[in-house]
């Protein structure tokens, strides 16, 4: 078809001009395209950037390595040990449970157990690591890095993990670290990120709870580029993690383990304190556990068996323990009518074998009397008529205050769990408690440590430092941490009359090495290591007018839970005091027979700072005492002392 | 003016056609294909097997047809350009019967070992046909009503054949390729104004229609436009696309993280991005510059197409450069402007440089016949 020119010139006159038009308009569109372009990559390109680093970039915290636990001579008694394990990622897994059946050809699972590791990885999300398998051997562990590529998205890991290299013998003191449970964090105010790590423990009890912020140390950092799933690609940065502090106790770790040993099975608890400075050097409640099975998770089956021991394993009963102090207690009513004033050293009390107070009769534990009796014979032969009679010239307030002064009835602040104030009674504490007046009977009682007295083996040492050296000798723990020595404050006097101190010492000295000592048996015969002391009994039940009238009954013939506690509380060497011990054994009978020749034990060691030359103990004593060690299985003696501080 | 009234022989014949290409436009098309064939390389990881090398064949096989058209004479399309309408239609009313539903649309018509979009050739046949008509039409009689209503009838059968796919993304711009070429045809800017007054009057009635009986969009689509309108909303959902689009391109910043150090690419944040999401990894790596580049280089191959309209005499062929002119200018800016947050996400690709066979085809098709206009003008 033809167009003529006047056609052909009007359209593309109209062409052009609706062309630049429409090119207006996409020039009008290409600058906002170019302008919104321009804005966001140069305007608020700071923003953007800021947005797409924190797409890509994610913090990861290193857990910080816990500090580590020493004793007074640097050896280890809490570590950290390298445990391997082995995680899962299914997004990289493919099949998973091929994966998983090639895993049970290396790492031991029962169908179970893989059952239950499959149920667990398909419920968690792709990205997120399982842990297949927990404190492998180095072997299983290198076998599965071997193999890696035939098990596709298991990651073989190494982290550390506390140990404690004397399993039992610090249980109690050093506690246990365990993973940090939703309570845990509850009782936290702004709780460490570290802590909300899978893997992190925290101390659960005892020296590793209490001193929680010291050991934990710092979290490290690692920057790591994610894919939008979370997966790292790599590692942009990495800051180390600052271990926790080395905290070194003042405990010995020889000494600690000869306690152990030496009170065996028996339900007991045994202090040592150094007086010079108030070091706790072991600090022992038997019988104990494995701390190490609380750190990997406790089978309920163990768990169960450690719950239903009638022997209480997991109390701790150097400081939790709380008993009548029985006659070791005589040395608070001793001091308190010594300084009252209301008798002097050279008093004498007769005894009959009774007292009768208020038409009641207080027995004395020899029925036929010890007769006449001044200060360091009721000590000596622990008369309690001695004391009842005492008791009711001086008055329970100033027995109290005593006790008070000695370190009975007031809690010691050391980094344990659970430290028990005991009780020292006077009419104001039976008023608020029972809405009772104080009764004479009541000061009979609490003068012989019996009644409402109570006093943990702590407190009974601490008493026994002080009466040993007329200072105020404050228990500690800890001797440096990260290497800084604590300092030992300057213990104040006591205030005491020395004379009256004196009268003390000599009548514990008595109970040893007098001719009727009631602990003769346990004395030590080294005169360079002189020892005094002094035992007690302590009944747990009320002894009845009928079972009186029958006879007292023996121990021996009682059921184990209703005889009566053994105690023996003792200060070396006598003229310069070192050490104090005390041991309470829970139903263990006479604390001179049973108590007593433990704490001589564990104070020999102590002072030997090993075993001691048999020489020390009376002849009588040497063949059962060797048959004794024989039967232990100590703690090597490190080769040199250089050696020790080394490690 | 038709081509019986062509100097003839002032035509180009035979191998000398090649002379009188648009060298330029060539140029600039292979140059934005090779940004392509880099990003695709970048955005894989370096795996060049992956995305880059499939893309680099199909563009040689697509620059072959684009010469081959280039040489075929223009007359030929006029001829051919009802036909190939009718084709179309016909095709999308098969890709409605039994075509394969991809993305949750049907847009794909498997026959044999090919795969047709028959939505994307709609683009280029029904522009040739609308360019037809006016180049038929004469010109006075343009803007009268039933001449006008014809037209209208060209764009929306193919158009409401593509919304039931559903694809309201291709749809729109069915319209909008339609209307340039009417535009420029020269219909009075009265009924432009009265189109916009009615869509803006649709918009309002559409979204008062939500939630009931009667809702006329669905309900993914609805979410887009609340995405559009407020990304932060739902950031891990259907925002999040839109949301680490932005991020990737804001944080290009002026001069870019460095080739292959996107880390929105490289670490996956991105969505689509090897296909829709593309340039915001080119402004993520190559930053302000890079993506300027490209806008650069988009904004000379539309100068170069809308220059080789207004000197071409033939109102066919000049009407036809318009209209795939335009068509690639709606290709891209509305790209441009749904990763930059300006409009609702909808699968559109960036032309030349996304990956994806049909679209890159199509394009290089389109800047053939565009070649054979400007070869073939009269002189």
């Amino acid at each position: 078809m033809r167009k003529s020119q006047k056609e052909i010139a009007e359209s593309s006159r109209l062409i052009s001009r609706r062309v630049l038009m429409l090119g207006v308009i996409q020039a009008a569109v290409i600058s906002t395209l170019g302008l919104k372009l321009r804005s966001m990559q140069l305007e608020h390109a700071d923003q953007y950037r800021l947005l797409s680093d924190g797409n890509s970039i994610k913090i990861r915290l290193l857990p910080p390595a816990r500090g580590l636990v020493l004793d007074r001579n640097g050896t280890i008694i809490a570590g950290n040990e390298q445990n391997y394990r082995v995680t899962l990622t299914r997004e990289d897994a493919g099949e998973i449970s091929t994966v998983v059946a090639r895993l049970r050809r290396i790492i031991p699972m029962s169908d179970r157990q893989a059952a239950e590791l499959l149920a667990e990885i398909r419920r968690r999300s792709a990205v997120t690591p399982v842990m297949v398998a927990d404190r492998l051997t180095w072997q299983e562990f290198s076998s599965i890095a071997l193999n890696a590529p035939a098990l596709p998205g298991v990651t073989p890991e190494s982290g550390l993990s506390r140990s404690y290299p004397r399993a039992g013998d610090f249980a109690h003191v050093l506690g246990y670290v365990g993973p940090v449970s939703d309570y845990d964090l509850s009782k936290i105010e702004n709780p460490d990120p570290v802590l909300r790590l899978p893997e992190f423990q925290l101390g659960k009890i005892g020296l590793e709870a209490k001193l929680e912020e010291e050991l934990r140390g710092k979290a490290g950092n690692r920057r790591v580029e994610v894919n939008s799933a979370g997966r790292e690609m790599r590692e942009l940065s990495r800051q180390e993690g600052q271990q926790g502090a080395t905290i070194q106790t003042t405990l010995d770790a020889r000494l600690q383990n000869f306690a152990a040993q030496r009170l065996g099975t028996e339900s007991a608890a045994a202090v040592v304190i150094d007086v010079t400075n108030g070091d706790i050097v072991a600090i022992s409640s038997s019988p104990n556990f494995d701390p190490n099975k609380f750190v990997r998770g406790i089978s309920s089956v163990d768990y169960k068996d450690l719950m239903k021991h009638d022997h209480r394993p997991l109390a701790d009963k150097t400081v939790q323990g709380a008993y009548p102090p029985g006659s070791t207690f005589k040395m608070v009513t001793l001091l308190a009518g010594l300084e009252a004033g209301v008798i002097n050293p050279g008093s004498r009390f007769f005894c009959p074998g009774y007292t009768q107070v208020a038409g009641r009769r207080f027995h004395c534990w020899s029925r036929g009397g010890h007769g006449t009796v001044d200060a360091i014979r009721s000590l000596e032969q622990s008369c309690d008529v001695y004391y009842y009679e005492l008791a009711q010239k001086v008055g329970i307030d100033r027995i109290a205050a005593m006790a008070r002064r000695l370190g009975i009835g007031v809690r010691h602040d050391l980094p344990m769990s659970a430290i028990t104030e005991g009780i020292a009674p006077d009419r104001a504490w039976k008023m608020a408690r029972y809405q009772q007046e104080w009764q004479v009977g009541d000061s009979i009682n609490a003068s012989i440590g019996q009644g409402y007295v109570l006093a943990s083996p702590l407190q009974l040492a601490v008493m026994t430092a002080r009466v040993a050296t007329g200072r105020e000798v404050i228990p500690r723990l800890v001797r440096a941490i990260d290497g800084v020595v604590q300092p030992v404050p300057d213990f104040a006097d006591l205030g005491l009359n020395p004379l009256n101190l004196r009268t003390a010492r000599g009548g514990m000295d008595a109970v040893m090495n007098g001719s009727h000592g009631t602990a003769r048996r346990a004395r030590i015969v080294a005169p360079e290591w002189q020892m005094a002391g002094k035992t007690g009994t302590s009944q747990v039940r009320n002894i009845t007018a009928a079972e009186r009238a029958r006879g007292v009954i023996s121990n021996d013939q009682l059921p184990w839970n209703r005889r009566d506690h053994a105690l023996f509380v003792c200060f070396a060497p006598y003229d310069m005091p070192r050490y104090v011990v005390s041991v309470v054994v829970e139903h263990g009978g006479g604390g001179s027979a049973v108590a007593a020749p433990i704490a001589r034990d564990i104070m020999l060691f102590a002072l030997a700072d090993g075993l001691p030359p048999l020489s020390a103990y009376p002849d009588s004593e040497r063949a059962k005492v060797e048959e004794m060690w024989s039967k232990m299985n100590l703690m090597p003696e490190p080769t040199s002392k250089t050696a020790r501080a080394k490690a | 003016m038709s081509y019986l009234d062509y100097t003839v022989e002032r035509v180009p014949t035979g191998w000398r056609k090649i002379l009188f290409l648009n060298w330029p436009l060539v140029f600039l098309v292979t140059a934005v294909s090779c940004i392509g064939f880099l990003m695709l390389y970048s955005v894989s990881g370096g795996e060049i097997d992956r995305w880059a090398m499939p893309q680099m064949e199909r563009f040689a096989a697509g620059m072959a047809i684009m010469f081959a058209l280039a040489f075929v004479p223009i007359w030929f399309w006029r001829s051919i350009s009802v036909v190939a309408y009718v084709i179309c239609v016909l095709l999308l009313v098969a890709v409605e019967l039994m075509g394969h539903v991809g993305m949750g649309a049907q847009r794909w018509l498997v026959l044999g070992p090919v795969r047709i979009q028959p939505s994307e050739l709609t683009k280029i046949a029904f522009v040739m046909t609308l360019a037809a008509y006016y180049d038929w039409l004469p010109v006075e009689k343009v803007s009268r009503p039933l001449w006008v209503l014809i037209p209208v009838l060209l764009i929306l059968t193919p158009t409401a054949l593509v919304l039931m796919q559903p694809d309201l993304g291709t749809s729109i711009m069915l319209i909008a390729g339609g209307g340039i070429v009417m535009f420029v045809a020269g219909v009075s800017l009265w009924y432009f104004g009265a189109v916009i007054a009615i869509v803006i009057a649709l918009i309002t009635t559409v979204m008062e229609s939500r939630g009931t009986d009667w809702q006329l969009l669905h309900n993914y689509q609805f979410k887009r436009i609340d995405t559009f309108l407020d990304p932060g909303s739902d950031p891990l959902g259907a925002g999040y696309n839109i949301m680490q689009a932005q991020i990737a391109l804001g944080s290009g910043g002026w001069s870019g993280r460095g080739f292959m150090q996107g880390t929105q690419s490289r670490l996956n944040f991105l969505p689509e991005k090897h296909t829709d999401f593309i340039f915001t990894s080119l402004a993520e790596e190559f930053g302000f510059v890079g993506a300027g580049t490209l806008l650069l280089l988009y904004v000379l191959i539309l100068g170069f197409c809308l220059h080789s309209a207004l000197t071409n005499r033939d109102r066919f062929a000049s009407l036809l450069t318009i209209g795939i002119a335009g068509t690639f200018f709606l290709y891209f800016s509305i790209n441009m402007a749904t990763v930059m947050g300006m409009l609702p996400a909808k699968g559109s690709p960036l032309p030349l440089v996304s990956y994806g066979g049909t679209s890159l085809m199509i394009l290089l098709m389109g800047f053939g016949i565009l070649q054979s206009a400007h070869v073939h003008r009269p002189r």
